[in-house]
């Protein structure tokens, strides 16, 4: 019987930690080896050069442009997706009329069409997603730009993605309006979980909508908020800003490294520049802020944790 | 930790209990004018990003029928008329059939593969008490948090060397690998909310491990594995970053990248139409199952981050 149980385990063990150790895991670990050699990826050979490499990176002004744009993907896209996905979650589910009768707070009409509707963007790639605000940004034949000539704005007419000053709020945009809806979704059945007898109780003591907010629905929704918050950071150093940056911007990182991003930075190191190890350094680098940035939020975040 | 059950969005109206007996019956003036103030502008506000949201959507449906020169000359106008000639050619001569098989396949291959191997790890780990089990555990779960782009550098040689790059086969294998953190995360959580007196009963009789997982245990954990699944599906479905380091044959592409080619080809190519008509033709399908599955989508997509 134990016998069985062992050998069991490992033979259900054995494939899926295997290929996740090969795939993943081994990878991780040569990543931060190779970043103290000079390997180009291009040949097998290569020597140890100690932190060469970091040192180069520290010097190296695209780094410290994609470093800050990360940085500011990671603040600052967590904090206007979720402030406004939680505005919205509360008109849905709290910002109905209070009708004679009815329960003390009740959505507004429609609620569920507007969840339906706001959960579109996250269904579909966000490739497409980025392809298609490629288009609406065009500058000449744009849906953006003609609406702003159809409503009398001959002279307002940004080059948005052509523009470095807007190229980086151009991209984030994307990003905010491909997530806000599937944070929507998320704190909308959080809120539903609420009592209502707090709501009730919080209106009995005269609180208003934005006391109910910030005294009642913030506090009880935080677990969730916290871990939205981590999430959306993630997504915003990894995946999706390297898919909306490859696919949006000139160069891609352009104009004139406006809106690179180290996700970015590391792809074209190691597989247009031929300097595989140099990428791998600012990885690391990656990593470092990615592992700070979740422990960081986790920590300021923490709170007592209210059980109702 | 929760159950994965978590409740599906319900509109607040149904979800909340009328609890309407002790409640002042009559709502002070002011409470009632701001409420009524509020509620046109939170409707506003409502009602505008549901605009901004459809759109765009919209508008790259109606884009995908017209003509180049109306695309490019007024780019909100209706089409003359319904140029169904874009999708034809967006569908034979751009590719967009090949680009659809192959993503079938792809993806067909990676969400077998990876409920598979998910749930035997997640059972093993939830179920068995072994040493090194929570070492391996967390080894799994680390990987949800580190970027991945730091190890495709070294991956892609990895399966270089395995004469893997650029084969439907191999972007399955690395699709599963990369999807085992989240699905042995979840899987894990949900096997042990699971009674343990079923597969106890079946063991005493005579029934082995493996049985017992495959005829008992599995059918069991149904509701975690739809979850489970269609959160798989729909991020295996749009991968954008994996099959761009890994997937660099033209014959080989998946949807994704299939249609940025396109778009950087049209540069020289010009059929703007034709590109519209293929973006529009990838996302119907997965906007279409959406609509139909809605609930089961958003739990599958919300259950993760409201544990």
């Amino acid at each position: 019987m134990q016998h069985g149980k062992y050998r069991f385990i490992v033979g259900f063990l054995a494939v899926p930690l295997g290929l996740y150790a090969l795939f993943v895991i081994w990878p991780f670990i040569q990543s931060i080896y190779y970043s103290f050699t000079d390997w180009t990826g291009l040949s097998p050979e290569f020597k140890m050069v100690g932190f060469d490499n970091y040192e180069r990176m520290l010097d190296d002004d695209i780094f410290w442009k994609s470093l800050q744009h990360s940085l500011l993907f990671a603040l600052l896209l967590p904090l206007v997706t979720l402030s406004f996905a939680l505005f919205l979650a509360f008109m849905i589910n709290v910002g109905g009329r209070r009708r004679k009768g009815g329960p003390a707070i009740t959505g507004v009409r429609g609620s569920s069409f507007y969840k339906i509707v706001y959960f579109f963007p996250q269904v579909l790639s966000i490739a497409i997603v980025a392809l298609l605000f490629a288009f609406a940004y065009n500058p000449d034949s744009g849906a953006i730009n003609s609406i702003l000539r159809g409503i009398g704005l001959d002279s307002v007419q940004p080059l948005w993605l052509g523009d470095p000053n807007l190229a980086l709020w151009a991209v984030m945009a994307v990003i905010v309006w491909s997530t806000v809806g599937f944070f929507v979704v998320l704190f909308s059945a959080g809120m539903a979980s609420i009592p209502a007898e707090l709501y009730e109780a919080a209106l009995l003591d005269g609180a208003g909508r934005a006391a109910t907010f910030f005294r009642v629905t913030l506090p009880l929704l935080w677990d969730t908020v916290q871990s939205g918050w981590v999430y959306m950071g993630i997504l915003a150093l990894g995946a999706e800003s390297f898919a909306v940056v490859h696919i949006m911007t000139t160069g891609p990182g352009g104009p004139d490294y406006s809106t690179t991003v180290m996700v970015l930075y590391v792809y074209q190191k190691a597989f247009r520049d031929g300097q595989a190890a140099y990428a791998t350094t600012i990885g690391v680098a990656l990593l470092i802020v990615t592992l700070a940035f979740a422990a960081i939020i986790m920590r300021l975040g923490r709170r007592e944790r209210l059980e109702f | 930790m929760k159950t994965t059950e978590t409740t599906a969005p319900v509109p607040a109206e149904s979800g909340m209990p009328v609890t309407k007996t002790g409640l002042p019956s009559e709502v002070p003036s002011r409470d009632k004018k701001e409420g009524a103030v509020l509620n046109v502008f939170s409707h506003g506000v409502l009602v505008i990003w549901a605009f901004m949201v459809v759109m765009p959507l919209l508008w790259a449906v109606m884009t995908s029928f017209k003509d180049d020169r109306s695309i490019f000359g007024s780019p909100w106008s209706l089409p003359d008329t319904l140029h169904f000639s874009n999708w034809s050619r967006a569908w034979t001569e751009a590719n967009m059939s090949d680009y659809f098989l192959n993503t079938v396949l792809v993806v067909g291959g990676s969400l077998v593969g990876t409920l598979v191997l998910g749930s035997m790890a997640a059972y093993v780990l939830a179920r068995f008490e072994f040493p090194g089990n929570r070492l391996i555990y967390y080894l799994f779960i680390g990987g949800m948090s580190f970027p991945i782009m730091l190890a495709l550098v070294p991956l892609f040689y990895v399966v270089n060397n395995m004469g893997l790059l650029n084969t439907i086969h191999g972007l399955i294998l690395v699709y599963i690998a990369y999807s085992l953190p989240f699905t042995v995360f979840f899987l894990t959580a949900f096997f042990r909310t699971l009674p343990t007196s079923v597969a106890e009963a079946a063991f005493v009789d005579g029934a082995s491990h493996t049985r017992t997982f495959f005829q008992i245990m599995l059918p069991m954990a149904k509701p975690g594995l739809v979850s489970v699944g269609i959160f798989n599906f729909l991020g295996q479905w749009n991968q954008y970053m994996l099959p761009t380091v890994l997937n660099t044959d033209p014959d080989k592409r998946v949807l994704t990248q299939g249609l940025v080619q396109l778009a950087v080809s049209q540069g020289y190519k010009g059929d703007w139409s034709g590109l519209f008509a293929g973006l529009v033709m990838a996302m119907l399908p997965v906007l279409a199952a959406y609509i139909v599955f809605q609930r089961q989508v958003v739990q599958g997509l919300t259950a993760g981050a409201l544990k």
